[in-house]
C-alpha cells in the first residue's frame, strides 16, 4: 500500500499505481556523504510516502509555518493515512506541535501565526477562503499535552462539544458511549456529576479523549498526550489509541521514541535546520524507520546519538 | 585533597560540632531586622492613631443619637443633622454606577482580552486604560461638570444624581476594566484551547468557559471598585452633590435620577468645614463611612476566598 520513492509523488490518482506491498526504493547503504548533501531546503522531497488517494486524510504540500517573521516549520510535504496512527517525532523545538496545530487550525488562535503552502484534508484546502475553522476543529479533534478538563462535571466535560454542535440525540447515551470508548467509563460511571479536575492525571487525559471523541470527529490529533503521565497511565493511553484507530485517524506528536515505536503505524521524523526551522527528514512505516532508517540524521536520532 | 589543613587538625564529630556552632552573631542583620519592625510599627501606629481618634470621638455621638443619626436628613442644626440622605444618596449612586460601569467595563475587558488581536492599537488602548486609572479624581469631576452637568443638562437635569452617577461610573471604569481583564487573563489558555478544540465558537468559549471561570475574580474587582467610588468626594462636589439641607422626593425613577442628592463623604466634607459644633457629627459620619467600606471590602475578600479557583 505504501511506497517509498525518491521522487515527490504526483498529487493525482496515479498514486494508485503504487499500491502493493511496501517497497523500499531507497538504498539502505546510503553513505554519510550522501546524507549530508541533503539540505533543509530540499527536505520537502523527503516525505514521499504515498497512499491510495482514498486513504489520504491529510496531504501537506510544502507547508511552512511562521510566527511573525520566524519560520518554525519549513517546506513539509507528507501524507497522513486513514485509520492509522501517524507519529511525529523529533528533538525539542523542531516544530512538531506547531505542525500538528496547523492540522486543525489551532494556530489561528495565535495572532502572529500563519502558514505557506497547503494542507489538504480529504482534498480540501483547510486554509482556503470560506473554510470555517470551527467546523474544521469539530471534525479534527485534539488532545493536548497537559490534561485540560474543564472545571466542570465529568458529564459536562464530555457533553460540551456535542451541545455546541447542536446534538439532538440522547445526551446521556452519547456521554456513556464516549466515556466507554475512551476506556474510562468503569472508573467514573458512578461520579459523572463530580468535577473532572478531581480525577488523576491519567484519568483526566482519558476524559479529554472522551471529550474529543464525543463530537464524533474524523481525526484525533494528540500533542504529546502522555508527557505528563506516569508509565502505567501512558500504556493505557497507548492501548486506547490502538482501539481508537479502528474508527479514527490519529496523528500523535511525541518526544518519546519508544512510544512512537510501540504505538504508531507510520512515523515522521522532523529535525531543525541551521535557521531553527523544523523540516521533515523522512517519513516511513514505523518499523522500517526504526529498524532501517533511510537517513543518517534519523539513525543518529533514534539511536540516541543526538536530540 | 579537598580537606583544608584546619579540617585535618580536628577530628570527626568534634570538628563538625565546632564548625556548625562556632558562628558569631550577624549584627548587621539584627539591626536591619529591628529597623524594619520599627518602620512597620510606625506605619501601623499612624493608622491606628487615626482610627482611634475617629472612633473615640464618633462612637459617643452614635451611641447618643442612635438610629436617629443614621436616618435624619441634612439639617442646619448639628443636633438634628444626620446621614440619612447621605446613605440613601450613596446607595442610589452605587447602584447607578454599578449598572453603568459593570456592563461597559466587563464588556471592554472581554473585548480586549478575548477578541482583539494583539496590535499596536490594542496595546495603546491598554496603556491608556491603565493611565486613566491613575488620573486624579478631581479631573473626572471637571469632566463630569463640563459634559454631564452643563452640556447634557437637558438629559441629566444638571447637578443631579444622574450626573454624579455617570461621573463616578467613568471614574471607576478603568479599574473595572483592569481588574476584569486580569481575571480573564488568569483563566489558562489551555481551557480556551480545549473548548476551541471540540468546535466551539469564540462566543461559546467565552460564554461557557472563560466568563464563568473568571466571574469570581471579576466580582471581587468590581466590588472593590465600588468601594473606591463610595469613598470619593472631590468629583461629587464638582458635579453637584448637595452640601446643605435639601428636600428630596424619590417619587419617580426619572425624578430621582434628575433630582438633587448627596453622599456620605460629601456630608463629611461639608460638616468638616462648619463650626466646631459639628465635629461630633463629622466623626460619627466617618465611623459610618469606614464601617461600610470595611464591610464592602470584607465581602470582596470573602467572595474571593469562597469562589477563587486555582489552576
Amino acid at each position: 500500500m505504501s511506497v517509498r520513492s525518491r521522487q515527490a509523488s504526483p498529487a493525482d490518482d496515479e498514486r494508485d499505481v503504487h499500491e502493493g506491498p511496501t517497497i523500499r526504493l531507497m538504498a539502505t547503504t546510503q553513505t554519510l556523504d550522501e546524507s549530508e548533501q541533503i539540505q533543509p531546503a530540499s527536505a520537502g522531497a523527503q516525505g514521499d510516502l504515498a497512499f491510495a488517494s482514498d486513504d489520504v486524510v491529510f496531504e501537506l504540500q510544502s507547508l511552512s509555518c511562521f510566527y511573525g517573521s520566524f519560520r518554525a516549520v519549513r517546506d513539509i510535504s507528507l501524507q497522513v493515512p486513514r485509520n492509522k496512527i501517524t507519529a511525529i517525532i523529533g528533538p525539542s523545538g523542531c516544530g512538531k506541535s506547531t505542525l500538528l496545530r496547523s492540522f486543525n487550525r489551532m494556530n489561528d488562535l495565535v495572532d502572529s501565526a500563519r502558514i505557506e503552502g497547503q494542507i489538504l484534508y480529504h482534498g480540501v484546502d483547510l486554509y482556503a477562503d470560506g473554510v470555517d475553522p470551527v467546523e474544521v476543529r469539530r471534525r479534527i479533534g485534539m488532545v493536548f499535552q497537559k490534561p485540560n478538563p474543564f472545571p466542570k462535571s465529568i458529564y459536562d466535560n464530555v457533553a460540551f462539544g456535542p451541545r455546541v454542535a447542536g446534538y439532538r440525540g440522547d445526551m446521556d447515551e452519547l456521554v456513556e458511549r464516549s466515556l466507554k470508548r475512551a476506556a474510562i467509563w468503569d472508573e467514573v460511571h458512578d461520579k459523572l456529576r463530580q468535577p473532572g479536575t478531581a480525577l488523576s492525571g491519567g484519568q483526566q487525559q482519558r476524559l479529554c479523549i472522551a471529550r474529543a471523541i464525543a463530537v464524533e470527529p474524523d481525526v484525533i490529533l494528540m500533542d504529546e498526550p502522555c508527557s505528563a503521565l506516569d508509565p502505567i497511565a501512558t500504556l493505557k493511553i497507548e492501548e486506547l489509541m490502538r482501539e481508537l484507530k479502528e474508527n479514527y485517524t490519529i496523528v500523535i506528536v511525541t518526544h518519546n521514541m519508544q512510544q512512537a515505536a510501540r504505538a504508531s503505524d507510520y512515523t515522521a521524523f522532523l529535525t531543525m535546520g541551521e535557521d531553527r526551522a523544523g523540516y521533515l527528514v523522512e517519513m516511513a512505516p514505523t518499523q522500517e524507520l526504526f529498524t532501517r532508517p533511510a537517513n543518517r540524521i534519523t539513525e543518529d536520532y533514534i539511536t540516541g546519538r543526538f536530540g | 585533597m579537598a580537606s583544608t589543613p584546619r579540617a585535618q587538625a580536628m577530628t570527626g564529630a568534634e570538628a563538625v560540632r565546632r564548625a556548625l556552632q562556632g558562628g558569631s552573631t550577624d549584627w548587621r542583620s539584627v539591626v536591619f531586622q529591628t529597623l524594619l519592625v520599627l518602620l512597620l510599627v510606625l506605619t501601623l501606629g499612624i493608622l491606628a492613631w487615626l482610627l482611634a481618634v475617629v472612633f473615640v470621638n464618633g462612637i459617643p455621638v452614635l451611641a447618643e443619637r442612635g438610629t436617629d443619626f443614621l436616618t435624619s436628613p441634612l439639617a442646619s442644626r448639628p443636633q438634628l443633622a444626620g446621614v440619612g440622605q447621605a446613605i440613601v444618596g450613596s446607595l442610589y449612586l452605587m447602584v447607578f454606577v454599578a449598572l453603568i460601569s459593570f456592563p461597559l467595563g466587563i464588556g471592554a475587558a472581554v473585548y480586549l482580552e478575548e477578541y482583539a488581536r494583539d496590535s499596536w492599537f490594542t496595546r495603546l488602548i491598554n496603556t491608556i486604560v491603565r493611565n486613566l486609572a491613575g488620573v486624579p479624581s478631581i479631573v473626572y469631576g471637571l469632566l463630569g461638570l463640563a459634559v454631564f452637568v452643563v452640556a447634557l443638562a437637558d438629559f441629566t437635569g444638571g447637578r443631579s444624581l444622574m450626573s454624579g452617577g455617570l461621573t463616578m461610573a467613568i471614574l471607576v471604569l478603568p479599574i473595572v476594566i483592569i481588574t476584569s481583564a486580569e481575571a480573564l487573563r488568569a483563566v489558562p489558555g489551555s481551557i480556551r484551547e480545549a473548548a476551541f478544540g471540540v468546535g466551539a465558537t469564540r462566543w461559546e468559549v467565552v460564554r461557557s468557559h472563560v466568563l464563568p471561570y473568571a466571574a469570581p475574580g471579576i466580582l471581587t474587582g468590581t466590588i472593590l471598585s465600588m468601594a473606591r467610588a463610595f469613598g470619593e468626594t472631590a468629583p461629587l462636589i464638582l458635579v453637584g452633590a448637595v452640601v446643605g439641607g435639601f428636600n428630596v422626593q424619590y417619587d419617580s425613577v426619572v425624578g430621582t435620577l434628575q433630582g438633587r442628592y448627596t453622599a456620605l463623604p460629601t456630608a463629611v466634607y461639608d460638616w468638616a468645614r462648619k463650626p466646631p459644633t459639628y465635629s461630633g457629627n463629622v466623626y460619627a459620619a466617618i465611623v459610618v463611612l469606614i464601617v461600610v467600606l470595611l464591610l464592602v471590602n470584607a465581602l470582596a475578600i470573602y467572595l474571593r476566598n469562597r469562589f477563587e479557583r486555582r489552576w
